[in-house]
Protein backbone atom coordinates (compact mmCIF):
# COMPACT_ATOMS: atom_id res chain seq x y z
CA UNK A 1 0.00 0.00 0.00
CA UNK A 2 1.41 3.63 -0.82
CA UNK A 3 2.09 6.13 1.89
CA UNK A 4 -0.58 8.28 0.32
CA UNK A 5 -3.35 5.22 0.54
CA UNK A 6 -2.02 4.91 4.41
CA UNK A 7 -2.84 8.00 5.08
CA UNK A 8 -6.13 7.86 3.84
CA UNK A 9 -7.36 5.52 6.39
CA UNK A 10 -7.42 7.42 9.83
CA UNK A 11 -9.03 10.36 7.23
CA UNK A 12 -11.85 8.02 5.74
CA UNK A 13 -12.15 6.48 8.91
CA UNK A 14 -13.07 9.85 11.08
CA UNK A 15 -15.15 11.31 8.34
CA UNK A 16 -17.24 7.74 8.35
CA UNK A 17 -17.42 8.31 12.49
CA UNK A 18 -18.24 12.63 11.66
CA UNK A 19 -21.32 10.87 9.12
CA UNK A 20 -22.44 8.47 11.73
CA UNK A 21 -22.54 10.82 14.73
CA UNK A 22 -24.69 13.32 12.46
CA UNK A 23 -27.74 12.43 13.25
CA UNK A 24 -28.14 10.76 16.85
CA UNK A 25 -30.81 8.20 17.52
CA UNK A 26 -34.02 9.88 19.11
CA UNK A 27 -34.02 9.43 22.90
CA UNK A 28 -36.66 9.51 25.32
CA UNK A 29 -35.51 11.45 27.78
CA UNK A 30 -38.75 10.50 29.73
CA UNK A 31 -38.91 10.58 33.51
CA UNK A 32 -39.69 14.20 34.94
CA UNK A 33 -36.87 15.43 37.26
CA UNK A 34 -37.20 16.54 41.18
CA UNK A 35 -37.89 20.59 41.69
CA UNK A 36 -34.19 20.71 42.72
CA UNK A 37 -32.32 18.82 40.09
CA UNK A 38 -34.02 20.91 37.13
CA UNK A 39 -32.44 23.43 35.18
CA UNK A 40 -33.61 26.88 33.48
CA UNK A 41 -35.14 26.70 30.09
CA UNK A 42 -33.50 28.91 28.21
CA UNK A 43 -35.63 31.64 27.36
CA UNK A 44 -36.37 33.08 24.42
CA UNK A 45 -38.47 35.80 21.97
CA UNK A 46 -40.37 34.63 18.85
CA UNK A 47 -42.93 36.19 16.97
CA UNK A 48 -46.66 34.80 16.87
CA UNK A 49 -48.76 34.45 13.89
CA UNK A 50 -50.29 37.95 14.43
CA UNK A 51 -46.27 38.97 14.79
CA UNK A 52 -46.38 39.34 18.94
CA UNK A 53 -43.29 38.67 20.54
CA UNK A 54 -43.87 35.91 22.89
CA UNK A 55 -41.43 35.62 25.27
CA UNK A 56 -40.95 32.04 27.43
CA UNK A 57 -40.41 34.35 30.21
CA UNK A 58 -43.22 35.90 30.31
CA UNK A 59 -44.89 32.63 31.58
CA UNK A 60 -43.27 32.66 34.73
CA UNK A 61 -45.81 31.32 37.34
CA UNK A 62 -47.50 28.86 34.53
CA UNK A 63 -46.74 25.54 33.67
CA UNK A 64 -46.00 25.34 30.05
CA UNK A 65 -46.06 22.38 27.34
CA UNK A 66 -43.38 23.46 24.85
CA UNK A 67 -43.58 21.96 21.92
CA UNK A 68 -41.63 21.42 18.81
CA UNK A 69 -42.86 20.28 15.81
CA UNK A 70 -43.34 20.38 11.83
CA UNK A 71 -45.98 20.42 9.68
CA UNK A 72 -44.43 17.58 7.87
CA UNK A 73 -44.00 15.11 10.98
CA UNK A 74 -46.56 12.50 11.40
CA UNK A 75 -46.32 11.96 15.18
CA UNK A 76 -46.66 15.86 15.92
CA UNK A 77 -49.44 15.63 14.01
CA UNK A 78 -51.26 13.57 16.75
CA UNK A 79 -49.92 15.08 19.62
CA UNK A 80 -51.50 18.35 18.30
CA UNK A 81 -55.30 17.89 19.37
CA UNK A 82 -54.18 16.47 22.35
CA UNK A 83 -52.51 19.64 22.95
CA UNK A 84 -55.23 21.32 22.27
CA UNK A 85 -57.23 19.57 24.53
CA UNK A 86 -54.59 20.22 27.57
CA UNK A 87 -54.95 24.25 26.84
CA UNK A 88 -58.51 24.69 26.43
CA UNK A 89 -58.68 21.82 29.91
CA UNK A 90 -56.00 23.57 31.86
CA UNK A 91 -55.62 26.68 30.91
CA UNK A 92 -57.51 28.33 34.14
CA UNK A 93 -55.31 26.37 36.23
CA UNK A 94 -52.34 28.33 35.14
CA UNK A 95 -51.18 26.30 32.05
CA UNK A 96 -50.27 27.14 28.75
CA UNK A 97 -48.67 25.28 25.67
CA UNK A 98 -46.53 26.93 23.72
CA UNK A 99 -45.55 25.23 20.00
CA UNK A 100 -42.73 26.16 17.81
CA UNK A 101 -42.80 25.52 14.39
CA UNK A 102 -38.90 23.92 12.46
CA UNK A 103 -40.06 24.10 8.83
CA UNK A 104 -37.58 25.51 7.02
CA UNK A 105 -40.73 27.77 5.26
CA UNK A 106 -41.67 29.60 7.58
CA UNK A 107 -45.03 30.51 8.17
CA UNK A 108 -45.76 30.53 4.22
CA UNK A 109 -46.91 26.96 5.40
CA UNK A 110 -47.16 26.89 9.06
CA UNK A 111 -49.59 29.33 9.32
CA UNK A 112 -52.28 27.83 6.70
CA UNK A 113 -51.59 24.53 8.90
CA UNK A 114 -52.49 25.69 12.23
CA UNK A 115 -56.04 27.59 10.69
CA UNK A 116 -56.34 24.58 9.04
CA UNK A 117 -56.11 22.58 12.34
CA UNK A 118 -57.73 25.35 14.43
CA UNK A 119 -54.87 25.45 16.81
CA UNK A 120 -56.12 27.17 19.77
CA UNK A 121 -52.29 27.76 21.49
CA UNK A 122 -49.72 29.91 20.66
CA UNK A 123 -47.27 28.93 17.89
CA UNK A 124 -44.52 30.54 16.70
CA UNK A 125 -41.88 29.53 14.31
CA UNK A 126 -38.29 28.76 15.57
CA UNK A 127 -35.12 30.78 14.73
CA UNK A 128 -31.55 29.57 14.81
CA UNK A 129 -31.13 30.92 18.19
CA UNK A 130 -33.55 28.75 19.87
CA UNK A 131 -32.91 25.74 17.97
CA UNK A 132 -29.37 26.31 19.28
CA UNK A 133 -30.36 27.09 22.66
CA UNK A 134 -32.16 23.84 22.88
CA UNK A 135 -29.53 21.80 22.50
CA UNK A 136 -30.05 21.31 18.19
CA UNK A 137 -34.02 20.01 17.85
CA UNK A 138 -33.05 17.06 15.75
CA UNK A 139 -35.57 14.95 16.21
CA UNK A 140 -39.57 15.85 16.23
CA UNK A 141 -41.43 16.25 17.96
CA UNK A 142 -39.59 16.73 20.85
CA UNK A 143 -41.63 18.45 23.98
CA UNK A 144 -40.29 20.29 27.38
CA UNK A 145 -42.56 20.21 30.31
CA UNK A 146 -41.55 23.34 32.31
CA UNK A 147 -42.67 23.80 36.09
CA UNK A 148 -44.11 27.49 36.67
CA UNK A 149 -39.85 28.61 37.93
CA UNK A 150 -39.53 28.40 34.58
CA UNK A 151 -37.34 24.88 35.02
CA UNK A 152 -37.48 21.47 32.57
CA UNK A 153 -39.08 18.68 34.25
CA UNK A 154 -39.07 16.56 31.63
CA UNK A 155 -38.25 16.49 28.17
CA UNK A 156 -39.75 14.21 25.76
CA UNK A 157 -38.09 13.03 22.04
CA UNK A 158 -40.41 11.68 19.58
CA UNK A 159 -44.26 10.65 20.49
CA UNK A 160 -45.63 9.64 23.97
CA UNK A 161 -48.62 8.67 25.50
CA UNK A 162 -50.88 11.23 26.08
CA UNK A 163 -51.24 9.88 29.95
CA UNK A 164 -47.36 10.75 30.22
CA UNK A 165 -48.12 14.45 29.40
CA UNK A 166 -51.61 14.14 31.59
CA UNK A 167 -49.81 12.84 34.81
CA UNK A 168 -46.83 15.49 34.38
CA UNK A 169 -48.90 18.34 33.85
CA UNK A 170 -51.45 17.30 36.99
CA UNK A 171 -48.93 17.00 39.25
CA UNK A 172 -46.77 20.06 38.19
CA UNK A 173 -50.32 22.20 38.55
CA UNK A 174 -50.76 20.52 41.97
CA UNK A 175 -47.27 20.85 43.51
CA UNK A 176 -47.15 25.06 41.83
CA UNK A 177 -50.77 25.47 43.47
CA UNK A 178 -50.59 28.88 45.18
CA UNK A 179 -47.82 30.11 43.11
CA UNK A 180 -50.06 31.51 40.11
CA UNK B 1 6.26 15.09 8.59
CA UNK B 2 7.84 16.40 4.81
CA UNK B 3 5.76 19.46 3.78
CA UNK B 4 4.92 17.75 0.61
CA UNK B 5 3.25 14.65 2.62
CA UNK B 6 1.16 16.63 5.04
CA UNK B 7 0.40 18.61 1.30
CA UNK B 8 -0.82 15.48 -0.17
CA UNK B 9 -2.54 13.74 3.48
CA UNK B 10 -4.38 17.25 3.13
CA UNK B 11 -5.77 16.91 -0.51
CA UNK B 12 -6.61 13.25 0.06
CA UNK B 13 -8.30 14.32 3.60
CA UNK B 14 -9.97 16.69 1.28
CA UNK B 15 -11.01 14.55 -1.39
CA UNK B 16 -12.27 11.77 0.94
CA UNK B 17 -14.25 14.18 3.27
CA UNK B 18 -16.05 15.98 0.67
CA UNK B 19 -16.62 12.72 -1.06
CA UNK B 20 -18.23 10.76 1.97
CA UNK B 21 -19.77 13.73 3.65
CA UNK B 22 -21.43 14.25 -0.05
CA UNK B 23 -22.73 10.99 -0.54
CA UNK B 24 -24.35 10.53 3.30
CA UNK B 25 -26.93 13.14 5.03
CA UNK B 26 -28.40 11.90 8.21
CA UNK B 27 -29.89 7.93 7.71
CA UNK B 28 -29.33 7.78 4.39
CA UNK B 29 -26.67 6.85 2.12
CA UNK B 30 -26.33 6.99 -1.22
CA UNK B 31 -23.87 4.61 -3.28
CA UNK B 32 -21.78 6.55 -6.04
CA UNK B 33 -22.98 5.60 -8.97
CA UNK B 34 -20.55 3.29 -11.24
CA UNK B 35 -18.89 5.80 -14.31
CA UNK B 36 -21.59 5.88 -17.03
CA UNK B 37 -20.72 5.34 -20.91
CA UNK B 38 -23.44 7.44 -23.05
CA UNK B 39 -23.47 7.47 -26.48
CA UNK B 40 -24.58 10.39 -28.57
CA UNK B 41 -28.19 10.00 -29.89
CA UNK B 42 -28.80 6.84 -27.61
CA UNK B 43 -29.97 6.47 -24.19
CA UNK B 44 -28.42 5.07 -21.09
CA UNK B 45 -28.97 3.96 -17.30
CA UNK B 46 -27.00 4.89 -14.33
CA UNK B 47 -28.46 3.14 -10.82
CA UNK B 48 -27.85 4.50 -7.98
CA UNK B 49 -27.97 2.30 -4.20
CA UNK B 50 -30.05 4.40 -1.73
CA UNK B 51 -28.88 2.68 1.78
CA UNK B 52 -31.16 3.57 4.58
CA UNK B 53 -30.40 3.44 8.79
CA UNK B 54 -32.08 0.67 10.20
CA UNK B 55 -35.33 1.23 11.99
CA UNK B 56 -36.07 4.13 9.76
CA UNK B 57 -38.42 4.75 6.59
CA UNK B 58 -38.26 7.62 4.10
CA UNK B 59 -41.53 8.59 2.25
CA UNK B 60 -41.65 7.19 -1.35
CA UNK B 61 -41.95 9.40 -4.25
CA UNK B 62 -45.68 9.09 -4.17
CA UNK B 63 -46.33 9.79 -0.43
CA UNK B 64 -50.15 8.86 0.52
CA UNK B 65 -50.54 12.42 2.52
CA UNK B 66 -50.45 15.88 1.66
CA UNK B 67 -48.48 16.88 4.04
CA UNK B 68 -45.58 14.42 3.79
CA UNK B 69 -42.28 15.43 1.86
CA UNK B 70 -41.94 13.21 -1.15
CA UNK B 71 -38.32 11.31 -1.86
CA UNK B 72 -37.31 13.27 -4.94
CA UNK B 73 -33.73 12.97 -7.15
CA UNK B 74 -32.78 15.90 -9.46
CA UNK B 75 -29.70 15.99 -12.24
CA UNK B 76 -28.28 18.60 -13.02
CA UNK B 77 -24.59 19.69 -15.12
CA UNK B 78 -23.63 18.08 -18.13
CA UNK B 79 -24.69 17.17 -21.23
CA UNK B 80 -27.13 14.49 -20.88
CA UNK B 81 -31.07 15.29 -20.23
CA UNK B 82 -32.91 13.19 -17.94
CA UNK B 83 -35.38 11.01 -19.57
CA UNK B 84 -37.05 9.74 -17.15
CA UNK B 85 -36.47 8.39 -13.23
CA UNK B 86 -37.87 5.34 -11.91
CA UNK B 87 -38.16 4.68 -8.53
CA UNK B 88 -39.09 1.25 -6.99
CA UNK B 89 -42.24 -0.15 -5.88
CA UNK B 90 -43.12 1.31 -2.42
CA UNK B 91 -44.79 -0.72 0.37
CA UNK B 92 -47.54 0.49 2.23
CA UNK B 93 -46.73 0.85 6.06
CA UNK B 94 -48.78 1.28 9.40
CA UNK B 95 -47.14 3.20 12.13
CA UNK B 96 -48.78 3.99 15.86
CA UNK B 97 -48.66 7.90 14.25
CA UNK B 98 -50.43 7.12 11.12
CA UNK B 99 -54.27 6.38 11.29
CA UNK B 100 -53.87 5.01 7.54
CA UNK B 101 -51.02 2.67 6.03
CA UNK B 102 -48.63 5.46 4.34
CA UNK B 103 -46.25 4.34 1.79
CA UNK B 104 -42.78 4.71 2.29
CA UNK B 105 -39.42 2.76 1.29
CA UNK B 106 -38.11 0.97 4.45
CA UNK B 107 -34.72 -1.12 3.45
CA UNK B 108 -31.96 -0.27 1.11
CA UNK B 109 -33.43 0.61 -2.67
CA UNK B 110 -31.84 1.11 -6.34
CA UNK B 111 -33.38 4.37 -8.05
CA UNK B 112 -32.78 4.33 -11.62
CA UNK B 113 -32.60 7.18 -14.50
CA UNK B 114 -32.74 6.73 -18.23
CA UNK B 115 -30.55 9.67 -19.65
CA UNK B 116 -30.84 10.55 -23.26
CA UNK B 117 -28.03 11.78 -24.95
CA UNK B 118 -28.45 14.41 -27.77
CA UNK B 119 -26.81 14.06 -31.26
CA UNK B 120 -24.67 16.70 -30.89
CA UNK B 121 -23.19 16.23 -27.35
CA UNK B 122 -19.84 17.17 -26.65
CA UNK B 123 -17.53 14.35 -26.78
CA UNK B 124 -15.58 13.11 -23.73
CA UNK B 125 -15.96 13.28 -20.18
CA UNK B 126 -18.50 15.01 -18.21
CA UNK B 127 -20.12 15.31 -14.15
CA UNK B 128 -23.64 14.68 -13.40
CA UNK B 129 -24.34 16.18 -10.28
CA UNK B 130 -26.72 13.86 -8.00
CA UNK B 131 -29.26 15.35 -5.24
CA UNK B 132 -31.64 13.17 -3.77
CA UNK B 133 -34.37 15.19 -1.32
CA UNK B 134 -35.78 12.45 1.49
CA UNK B 135 -37.57 12.98 4.72
CA UNK B 136 -37.17 10.07 7.52
CA UNK B 137 -39.01 8.77 10.57
CA UNK B 138 -38.69 5.89 12.77
CA UNK B 139 -41.39 4.49 14.77
CA UNK B 140 -41.85 7.47 16.75
CA UNK B 141 -39.80 10.70 15.90
CA UNK B 142 -39.22 11.90 12.76
CA UNK B 143 -36.17 13.57 10.73
CA UNK B 144 -35.89 17.06 9.17
CA UNK B 145 -35.96 17.08 5.11
CA UNK B 146 -32.32 16.29 3.61
CA UNK B 147 -30.72 16.21 0.70
CA UNK B 148 -28.15 13.94 -0.21
CA UNK B 149 -25.37 15.29 -3.07
CA UNK B 150 -23.26 12.55 -5.33
CA UNK B 151 -21.52 12.72 -8.32
CA UNK B 152 -21.90 10.90 -11.50
CA UNK B 153 -19.11 10.33 -13.85
CA UNK B 154 -19.57 10.24 -17.50
CA UNK B 155 -18.07 9.45 -20.93
CA UNK B 156 -19.51 10.73 -23.76
CA UNK B 157 -18.84 9.08 -27.18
Amino acid sequence: MTRFATGLIPVCAAALVLAGCSSAPPVNAGAPKGAKERKKAPDFALKDSTGQTVRLSDYKGKVVLLNFWATWCGPCKIEIPWFMEFEQKYKDRGFAVLGVAMDDEGWEIVKPYVERLKVNYRVMVATEEVDNAYGGVESLPTSYVIDRDGNVASRHVGLVSRSIYEQEIENLLESGRGKK
Amino acid sequence: MERSSRARLLLAALACGTTLLAQSAGVVTVAPPPKLTARRGAEAEATIRVQLRDGYHVNSHTPSEDYLIPLRLTWSGGPLEVAGIVYPKPVLEKYSFSPKPISVFTRDFDIVTRFRTPANAPGGPAILAGKLRYQACNHNSCLPPKTVEFRLSVSVQ
